[in-house]
């Protein structure tokens, strides 16, 4: 049976759960649900995740929200299928893995997200981008991709010479950031670049990627 | 040989690691950073983290930084040792870590803002913006609501049993409790105060606050 997922096509988090998904070959079906109508903050959504957000999945009567811990579990529920997401036979790979998905969520996360939010969403809400936080924000990412770049130097991927969901868990964001006037960031620490261009051609991410955009002109 | 936990005992990340450990009963030695002579942002010490925070582990010659991801590791390492902190099965796991990334990302941010301007700030005598308290605890209230709801239909986070998920929950509820004076968060709500009346009183938590002087 299919795992139902609930999100939109066009969303950093359900997008990274569904390249997950697509990597490890699972079967699964994206149920829409609008945010422009404020589906996920009424009560029939608010009853698979309190916290009014997407994606969800269902699976049998297992119901899970936070797309991170979604996608570990697909990792690990399809873990002989696709490619091996979590290295689970080996629990020192493993445990770098986890180190970078929490650098992703800790680090990463917070400073690119204000970045793509102000380009991408502010303007459908009806305001300006505020370029303080845009600014502040670039300073901090620059500084977050610096120790990328150096990590990079040294392996092929973030937590190893493989890839992994340490890796997958940046992909959404930075697609939309380069899509900003400030990609240079990426593209100025040849690491990174190199990086980037070889997780963003995976056919699984080249799947998702096509339904990503936010209605941007020239897209 | 005895794991090594960079930080100061003080700080609510290395509190976190220290609390798993605590319950695997794995033997560790704390090695003092101090943060405000900026140890934690010298050459050396980003060599072991590097984005210059606390903790690290260095056990052996394994390192790892990042707490949640410290407590994963150990929690799987010693799987078979003391509590499962992990979930019994694929299906637990997942809810397990359902509610760590709930913490991680819903919570964390407004206890550490919160605590950062009604604590920390003024113990360095500096002025904490306290408007912006009041809006974290705002949306602190609206957070333990759902806690509260899902409290009132599993004793713990992630089901029947204390897990990692409710681990990682203890050092911030504790500043908000005992530091912010923001104790009524928890006791006006029936099932999240016999919920933080439970972890709170866990032996391996209870060792950890002997250990910090409380």
């Amino acid at each position: 049976m299919a795992v139902k997922l609930y999100g939109a096509a066009m969303s950093t988090c359900t997008s990274r759960v569904m390249v997950c998904l697509h990597e490890k070959e699972a079967d699964f079906e994206l149920v829409a649900v609008n945010l422009f109508a404020g589906e996920h903050k009424q009560p029939p959504f608010l009853a698979k995740n309190p916290f009014g957000q997407i994606p969800v999945l269902e699976d049998g009567d297992l119901t899970l929200f936070e797309s991170r811990a979604i996608s570990v579990y697909v990792a690990e529920k399809f873990k002989e299928t696709g490619c091996d997401l979590i290295r689970y036979q080996n629990l020192k790979e493993a445990a770098q893995v986890k180190v970078w998905m929490e650098v992703e969520s800790q680090q990463y996360h917070p400073v690119i997200s204000p970045v793509v939010f102000q380009f991408f969403v502010a303007p459908l809400q009806g305001k300006a981008p505020d370029q303080a936080i845009i600014d502040e924000n670039l300073e901090k990412l620059g500084k977050v991709l610096d120790i990328y770049e150096n990590k990079l130097s040294r392996t092929k991927y973030l937590a190893g010479d493989f890839y992994s969901l340490a890796d997958l868990f940046n992909l959404s964001y930075t697609y939309y950031f380069m899509k900003t006037p400030f990609a240079n960031l990426i593209n100025d620490r040849p690491h990174v670049k190199a990086w980037w261009e070889d997780i963003s051609s995976r056919p699984a991410f080249q799947k998702v990627a096509s339904a990503m955009t936010f209605g941007e002109k020239g897209n | 040989m005895v794991v090594k936990v960079y930080g100061p005992i003080m700080a609510a990340c290395p509190q976190r690691v220290m609390a798993c450990l605590l319950e695997k009963d794995v033997e560790f030695e704390i090695v003092h950073v101090d943060l405000e002579a900026e140890e934690h942002k010298t050459s050396d010490f980003l060599l072991r983290q590097p984005f210059g925070q606390v903790p690290a582990i260095e056990d052996g010659d394994f390192k790892l930084f990042e707490s949640r991801a410290i407590i994963r590791y150990y929690a799987a390492k010693y799987e078979e040792r003391g509590p499962n902190l992990l979930g019994n099965s694929l299906e637990g796991r997942a809810l397990v870590d359902q509610w760590l990334e709930v913490e991680a990302h819903n919570f964390n941010d407004l206890v550490y803002t919160l605590v950062l301007q009604l604590v920390v700030l003024p113990r360095m005598g500096k002025h904490g913006d306290v408007v912006l308290a009041r809006s974290c605890e705002q949306k602190l209230e609206k957070v333990f609501d759902i806690y509260e709801q899902r409290l009132s239909n599993a004793t713990y986070l992630a089901g029947d049993s204390f897990t990692l998920a409710d681990l990682s929950h203890l050092p911030g509820i504790r500043y908000l409790v005992n530091d912010a004076g923001m104790g009524h968060l928890v006791a006006e709500r029936k099932h999240v105060n016999a919920w933080w009346e439970a972890i709170s009183n866990r032996s391996a938590w209870k060792k950890l606050m002997k250990l910090v002087n409380y």
